[in-house]
């Protein structure tokens, strides 16, 4: 048990290293952010100012190394447009995306995996192709279009501007659907098909042998077994968390960091950019961490290893 | 006491099914304390009957005549609410895999007070009844068994977790749906013997469903012979077993008896000799290093035209042996020679001619053929990749298909076309293609019913006659070793413990591993009966 925490926890720093070096390697190689940044006439000289005032005339891994030490320091950085540390741009923008991708998260959740379990337990009725329907419907449909939509009937139908603000429930609730009716989708599909495989396992039928009730036997036997692989599936939503909702933040117009992201890739903001990125890779790499200790609560297999 | 009693029952199949009734006017008894075993190949509806009686059918099987009484009164209707009430405390059943019908998740002590819990016993009397069960299927440490979770019992501890479940109420019905088919020789012995005891102290009438009549001849009362969902026998066991009358019945005790065969051999030239071979696993990584030693120092040399059994328990490095021989693994150390020449580190461009020469044959003949691939083409790729053409090979083929008992027609249909006993005609014919000079089977009859068993078994010596190659035929089984060896070798934990000739080996075994394997496998009775 312990070579397997330690493995995982060691997977994850070796993953968490890897992502920062790729990061620093893909925004030194995008361009020139001096000459993006000086202005559009400026003679060779103001840029060379430029390059040497930001470092970037050290050799490439004298770079990467003193971009290692400021990480390690907690210092990522200002940006080139406000003047303000990254990191406090960043956090400014985190409560309103996690508020939304939460409320996606808790809409798709709490829609699709009881659809996906009827689904299971109806196989092959009406209610269970109505339920394959529509996730196939929620998972195809791009959530761009969905949220126009959405607008579009707020605007003509309502006279009123959905998302303006994230305050009121309906404009946290609409775009939080947007966000959410994909991996709504993906949820039933996976309930079902691992609700399913459990239903009809060896232990299930050996249960029902036994005299034990048929909900007991779904709740007790079934659900645990059935949660299982979900786990993954939850987590990989947890790690999209703030990374995940860029397009419903553009369409809603959204103050949040998927704004926030998209402006600073536009504007060459690179310390934001960068800062985005990383703290998106570090979502990613402990969301997997804590899905693979989870395991360790649900699963004994795993606790024995 | 008549405990149970089914009365011509018929259950229907679904439409489109190979016949109309899973289960056609079947009738049988059981009387309290008394074993019954209910035998049968797959499909011959044992377990059908085994549902029906614990009201499970599903509703695709719907029971069309007759019923099934329990104490004289007739039970409720299938799938209906009552049956919880006569589940465990009435009647119960145990399975196959007994580690696969307990919740892996939940411990297996909360599983059984689970089952006390819904027939309404009290907390206290409950921890009581489980210890107290856990101790009569004589597991060490019933507290401590009750702590673990099912991935940490062993296949025989499992399946006596599974039959405490069955008996904690002390039901008046037992159903044990083939409980020792998935155990080898010495659990199954166990767990037999321990049927038998609980059975005989707690008065439990036992419905035992098999499909081996080895394991019938040693704990049945009475026996019901089923196939294709008729009763074709039925009656006390002792007459069953000496004078079977229906033809299905006298086959499958033959093939059950199927004794030692000694054939006229030559001493004869080595073909393979391995030397001192062993073989070392080591897998995981940095965290979880682990090194498995599955093949520590054995030796055996193959005599030309002779069959030499690999006999072992799973786990025993029989299968590693194999594999080794094969060069399909590289040995740790040792040398194995072929016709006289080192081939333990030959390097794998020259490794063609010997796979040309030594063939296998595998256990499932399911997985070992592309389902995409009509089995002629299958057979053919071998001969063609070694330079025949296509025309030669396709006729070679037709030829193979007629030797191993099909038709030239099958060279264009697909395996799923065949059953299970035909598709290991065709991976023998594909394995044939090339006149190996060695073939190594690797349990090659486990996955088969037992009648199928003994015709292929019979192909092997039919080939080997006429062809004349060295075989090296791996099998857990003492009766299919039996059946075809000259020579056997007994593996244990990897080592080789025993080797001698069949007859000697069965007559007279030196090891007490040996002598435990013999006296474990099922059907002594069956052997005296028809030694008398």
């Amino acid at each position: 048990m312990i070579s397997y925490v330690g493995s995982r926890v060691f997977r994850a720093a070796i993953t968490l290293l890897i992502a920062i070096t790729l990061v620093f390697i893909f925004i030194r190689f995008s361009g020139d952010p001096a000459a993006a940044l000086a202005p559009p006439d400026a003679p060779q000289e103001v840029i060379e100012q430029y390059r040497q005032a930001m470092g970037l005339d050290k050799p490439l891994w004298v770079q990467y190394t003193s971009y290692l030490g400021q990480l390690f320091q907690g210092d990522f950085g200002y940006s080139i447009h406000t003047g303000l540390p990254s990191a406090q741009i960043f956090f400014e923008r985190l409560p309103s995306t996690l508020v939304l991708g939460g409320s996606a998260l808790g809409i798709a959740l709490s829609i699709g995996l009881p659809i996906g379990g009827i689904a299971a337990l109806n196989r092959g009725k009406p209610i269970d192709r109505l339920v394959m329907g529509f996730s196939v419907f929620a998972f195809a449909l791009p959530n761009f279009l969905f949220g126009l939509v959405i607008i579009l009937i707020g605007a003509l139908v309502f006279q009123t501007y959905i998302g303006a603000s994230p305050d009121s429930f309906s404009d946290v609730i609409f775009p939080a659907l947007t966000l959410g009716l994909a991996t709504m989708g993906a949820f039933a599909r996976f309930a079902r098909s691992s609700l399913l495989e459990t239903i009809n396992a060896p232990f299930m039928i050996a249960a029902e042998a036994r005299g034990i009730g048929r909900n007991r036997r779904l709740l007790r036997h079934a659900v645990p077994n059935a949660a299982i692989p979900l786990v993954t599936l939850i987590g990989l939503s947890l790690g999209g968390l703030i990374a995940g909702s860029v397009v419903t933040e553009q369409v809603f117009g959204w103050p949040g960091v998927g704004q926030l992201l998209v402006r600073s890739v536009a504007t060459r903001d690179i310390a934001t950019v960068q800062f985005i990125v990383l703290a998106v890779a570090v979502t990613m790499i402990i969301a997997n961490l804590i899905v693979d200790l989870l395991y360790l609560v649900i699963d004994p297999r795993i606790r024995a290893k | 006491m008549e405990i149970l009693r089914v009365d011509t029952l018929s259950v229907s199949l679904p439409s489109g099914g190979d016949r109309a009734l899973a289960v056609e006017d079947v009738s049988f008894s059981i009387a309290k304390g008394e074993m019954v075993c209910l035998v049968g190949e797959s499909g011959s509806g044992k377990s059908v009957v085994a549902q029906g009686i614990m009201g499970m059918l599903p509703s695709q099987l719907p029971v069309k005549t007759g019923c099934i009484a329990f104490k004289d009164k007739n039970l409720p209707p299938q799938r209906d609410r009552a049956f919880l009430k006569l589940r465990s405390v009435s009647m119960a059943m145990i399975f196959q895999d007994a580690s696969a019908s307990l919740d892996p998740l939940r411990r297996v002590g909360d599983q059984l007070e689970e089952i006390a819990q819904v027939h309404d016993v009290d907390r206290a009397t409950r921890k009581i009844m489980v210890t107290d069960i856990l101790k009569a299927v004589q597991l060490p440490e019933p507290q401590k068994i009750a702590r673990v979770y099912p991935h940490q019992l062993s296949g025989g501890q499992a399946q006596r977790v599974v039959i405490a479940a069955a008996l904690l109420l002390d039901p008046e019905l037992l159903i044990a749906d083939e409980p020792t088919t998935a155990l080898d020789v010495t659990t199954q012995a166990e767990i037999l013997a321990l049927i038998a005891a609980l059975q005989r102290e707690r008065g439990t009438a036992v419905l035992f469903i098999t499909h081996d009549f080895g394991v019938v001849s040693d704990i049945a009362d009475r026996i019901v012979v089923m196939r294709e969902g008729k009763v074709v026998e039925a009656g006390d066991a002792k007459p069953v077993l000496q004078t079977p009358q229906h033809p299905y019945t006298q086959k499958l005790i033959s093939v059950a008896s199927a004794q030692a065969k000694l054939r006229e051999t030559a001493a004869s030239m080595p073909v393979m000799v391995a030397q001192n071979v062993s073989l070392t696993y080591v897998s995981g990584g940095l965290f979880n290093r682990r090194v498995v030693e599955a093949v520590k120092d054995v030796s055996l040399t193959l005599h030309k035209g002779r069959t030499t059994a690999v006999v072992g328990e799973s786990g025993s490095g029989k299968s590693s042996f194999a594999r080794c021989l094969l060069r399909l693994e590289d040995v740790t150390a040792g040398t194995i020679m072929f016709e006289g020449r080192d081939i333990t580190h030959l390097p794998r461009r020259d490794l063609q001619t010997l796979r040309k020469r030594v063939q296998v044959v595998l256990q499932d003949p399911f997985s070992a053929l592309n389902p995409r691939r009509t089995v002629g083409s299958a057979i053919a790729e071998g001969p063609m990749i070694h330079g025949m053409s296509s025309q030669d090979a396709r006729l070679k083929s037709e030829e193979l298909l007629e030797l191993v008992g099909l038709t030239p027609q099958a060279y264009n249909r697909h395996p799923h076309e065949f059953s299970g006993g035909q598709r290991q005609r065709v991976c023998i014919a594909r394995a044939l293609a090339l006149d190996p000079d060695v073939l190594i089977a690797d349990e090659p009859v486990s996955a088969l019913d037992v009648s199928i068993q003994a015709q292929v078994l019979d192909l092997f010596r039919d080939l080997q006659n006429r062809l004349g190659f060295t075989m090296l035929f791996i099998t857990h089984d003492l009766r299919v070793a039996a059946a075809v060896a000259d020579d056997v070798l007994v593996m244990e934990n990897g080592r080789a413990i025993e080797f001698g000739e069949a007859s000697t080996i069965f007559a007279n075994p030196a090891q007490p591993y040996t002598k435990a394997l013999l006296a474990a496998a099922p059907g002594q009775n069956l052997m005296k009966l028809s030694a008398a």
